[in-house]
């Protein structure tokens, strides 16, 4: 394994410095580390390596294994669109197919002008009143294809 | 600004991430303005949902009467509410009267879900005075062979889709050698359709933090572990405050309750895995790896988090720990029938008229639950199929309905009731569609560890694909069986094994909807 300092990245750094010796390390590392830029830089991966004693390619492998971590940066606003059965069962289909319409790209695509994540989901919890969605981490229920356009209006005049 | 003459009328309104995902701040907020602009003293308590969620926002006003429940309400109904006096309990064409009399909670059997909607999640007082942590004292006066005893004679299974008896779980670790245990609760909450742990999580997160603690007592762990999915960002919040104001009352920490006993408790997020709801994924995950499904034995009750002897439940499970204390173990066990015993926490959702969670002990037929609960479909027309259990689930047709909802029938009739997800359909339904969505799914989700289920679910969806497509029906359905028994019989898992569940409940209930489509050549979309 390598062992040369190539310098911890900035923000990295206070990080690795609350993380390090937890037990199970990593998950919560690259949690906040997408918390802190949007998603994991892949330059930043050898000094996650590093502090937690783990290959890179461990440290890769779980970055890739798991949907919820970007190394890319993500839109400026993150539509997650619920495909789960109790949404199937409502109506969810046509609402993705008008999502992917509007924004133009694909569920699992970012527009390119960098506004938009669109992303799909196997249910969120909100069965209860389907279809649902989230917005910027604001729950949506019981969706009408006017409420989404809506939803997504009000979102393209955010910042 | 002068104080407030008279004590303000105390008004509830749901913090329950459903409830809020149909505007339920938006109406506390209204209720807030409204107020301020007549002058008059409103206190808004934030409470869980009681899940009744066709009527949320569901509103709710205390009165010398009691409760009084209005909705749905949308914020444009709080003026006019206001003026109609609905402070006081007054008539409202959304007025629904007292919320315990309402027949969908009147005819529950409502022991672990008891506080849902009554108290403020974040309350250690709240929680206290209906009943909380008094299970704790009795546990702690007990040495750990008659708790674990207690757990036995309840007859308490896993509520996270196994059914294992919980007691013989608790016994293993209890008896499995080793100064260091852990108590795992799995809150990843994977299967669609379900929401009842989110529920707890967010509207009465003590009965966990109460139940995990009194699991630790009895199998000798000073550590444990709430794994939560991502996606329930609110559940995070809430249940980390929780945890936090446990442990400044001295209910969690080095010396629990005085006792002497120490149970340290910390949440960890997961990472959009289905699979790792699966206990040895989760265990792995928790490790920080990847989450591979680890082959068994050893079995985690010996050798789970770290090589260490490990509890893993269901958050259900632990959070009916409490009440079988509280109840008594025998009195819990007369709930229910045959060897289900207890309440099953059901969850309707789908096209349904009254979606919501209903807590009934076990032997309550399928159709009921459908029918005098739900109310049959939200669009109007016939019920076609119900998806029971979760997207591994079977598929059930109406002449499934007079099924009584318990895990051994299930079973026999080639399904499962797993979390107790019921996702309903009406005649409107492809269910050669659903069928491939259960195969991309698996897809989707596969950990990749076994070959069946990695390469078979990837061909099912194909196949299914092509049959939808209009190609030849016979050929396909012929490989798509075949695929499905390899899964189901070859898989480490039950992701990939359990896929076979909806594809070929799909085939064999509603074989006209793959067989028809060569004929009427229905084009496939999406
Ligand atoms: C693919 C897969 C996903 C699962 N997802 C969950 C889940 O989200 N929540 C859960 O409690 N159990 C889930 N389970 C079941 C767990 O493996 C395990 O049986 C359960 O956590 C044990 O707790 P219990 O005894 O309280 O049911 C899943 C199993 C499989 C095979
Ligand atoms: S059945 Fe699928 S999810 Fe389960 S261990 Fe095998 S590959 Fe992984
Ligand atoms: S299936 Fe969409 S929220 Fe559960």
């Amino acid at each position: 394994m390598e062992t040369r300092d190539r310098g911890v990245p900035g923000p990295l750094a206070p990080l690795l410095e609350a993380h390090r010796g937890r037990p199970g390390a990593l998950l919560p590392l690259l949690h906040a580390v997408q918390e802190a830029v949007g998603y994991v830089p892949p330059a930043w991966v050898p000094s996650i390596a590093e502090a937690l004693d783990l290959s890179r390619a461990e440290v890769h492998g779980v970055i890739r294994f798991y949907p919820h971590f970007r190394q890319t940066p993500a839109g400026a606003h993150r539509v997650v669109l619920c495909r789960g059965e109790s949404c199937l069962a409502r109506g969810a289909e046509a609402l993705i197919a008008q999502a992917e319409q509007r924004l133009g790209v694909p569920l699992g695509g970012d527009t390119p002008d960098g506004r938009f994540s669109l992303e799909g989901v196997y249910c969120l919890g909100l069965c209860g009143c389907s279809p649902a969605a989230m917005l910027d981490g604001q729950v949506h229920g019981r969706l009408t294809p006017q409420r989404l356009d809506a939803l997504l209006a009000t979102a393209q005049e955010r910042p | 600004m002068n104080p407030p003459r008279e004590t303000p009328t105390v008004v509830y309104v749901p913090r329950d991430a459903a409830a809020l995902a149909v505007g339920a701040d938006v109406v506390a907020g209204a209720i807030h303005a409204e107020a301020a602009r007549r002058a008059l003293p409103v206190q808004i308590k934030r409470t869980g949902s009681r899940g009744l969620f066709w009527l949320e926002p569901l509103v709710e006003v205390a009165t010398p009467q009691g409760r009084i429940a209005y909705g749905p309400v949308q914020p444009e109904d709080v003026p006019d509410l206001f003026t109609a006096g609905f402070l006081s309990g007054a008539s409202h064409p959304l007025r629904l009267g007292s919320p315990e009399a309402l027949p969908y909670l009147q005819g529950q059997d409502r022991l672990l879900h008891a506080r849902l909607g009554v108290i403020e999640p974040d309350r250690v007082d709240d929680y206290l005075a209906t009943g909380g942590y008094r299970a704790l004292e009795q546990a702690l006066a007990l040495e750990p062979p008659e708790l674990v005893a207690q757990v036995q004679r309840s007859g308490l299974r896993g509520r996270g889709g196994a059914a294992f008896p919980a007691g013989i779980k608790w016994d293993t670790v209890r008896r499995a050698p080793g100064p260091t245990k852990y108590v795992v609760c799995n809150a990843d909450e994977g299967d669609s359709g379900t929401f009842a742990d989110r529920m707890v999580l967010e509207g009465d997160p003590f009965s966990l933090i109460e139940g995990m603690t009194i699991a630790a007592l009895a199998v000798g762990a000073t550590q444990g572990y709430v794994y939560l999915r991502v996606e329930y960002p609110h559940a995070y919040r809430t249940l980390t405050a929780a945890i936090e104001l446990a442990r400044a009352r001295g209910y969690l920490g080095p010396d629990v309750c005085g006792s002497g006993r120490a149970f340290e408790l910390e949440v960890r997020v997961g990472a959009g895995a289905y699979v790792c709801g699966e206990e040895t994924a989760l265990l792995e995950s928790l490790e920080g790896k990847r989450g591979l499904v680890r082959a068994k034995p050893p079995l985690p009750a010996l050798a789970g988090l770290f090589g260490r002897p490990t509890l893993v439940h269901n958050v259900l499970t632990l959070a009916t720990v409490p009440v079988i204390l509280a109840e008594g173990a025998e009195a819990y066990r007369d709930y229910g029938c045959g060897n289900s015993r207890g309440t099953l926490s059901l969850q309707l959702a789908g096209n349904v008229r009254r979606p919501g969670l209903v807590e009934k002990a076990f032997g309550m037929s399928l159709g009921e639950l459908l029918y005098d609960y739900g109310g049959g479909t939200a669009s109007g027309r016939p019920i076609r199929a119900v998806q029971v259990g979760g997207p591994l689930g079977a598929y059930l047709s109406p002449s499934h309905f007079d099924l009584p909802l318990d895990y051994e029938t299930f079973a026999a009739a080639g399904a499962m009731l797993g979390h107790g997800g019921i996702v309903v359909f009406d005649d409107t339904v492809d269910m050669a569609r659903m069928a491939r969505h259960a195969f991309a799914f698996c897809a989707d989700e596969s950990c990749g560890k076994c070959t069946p289920c990695r390469i078979g679910s990837v061909r099912g969806r194909e196949a299914l694909e092509r049959v939808l497509a209009g190609g030849p029906v016979e050929a396909e359905l012929a490989l798509v069986r075949e695929l499905a028994a390899t899964m189901r019989d070859a898989s480490l898992c039950a992701l990939g094994g359990m896929t076979a569940y909806p594809v070929l409940s799909a085939l064999e209930h509603f074989p006209e909807d793959f067989t028809a489509r060569a004929r009427s050549g229905r084009p496939v979309q999406g």
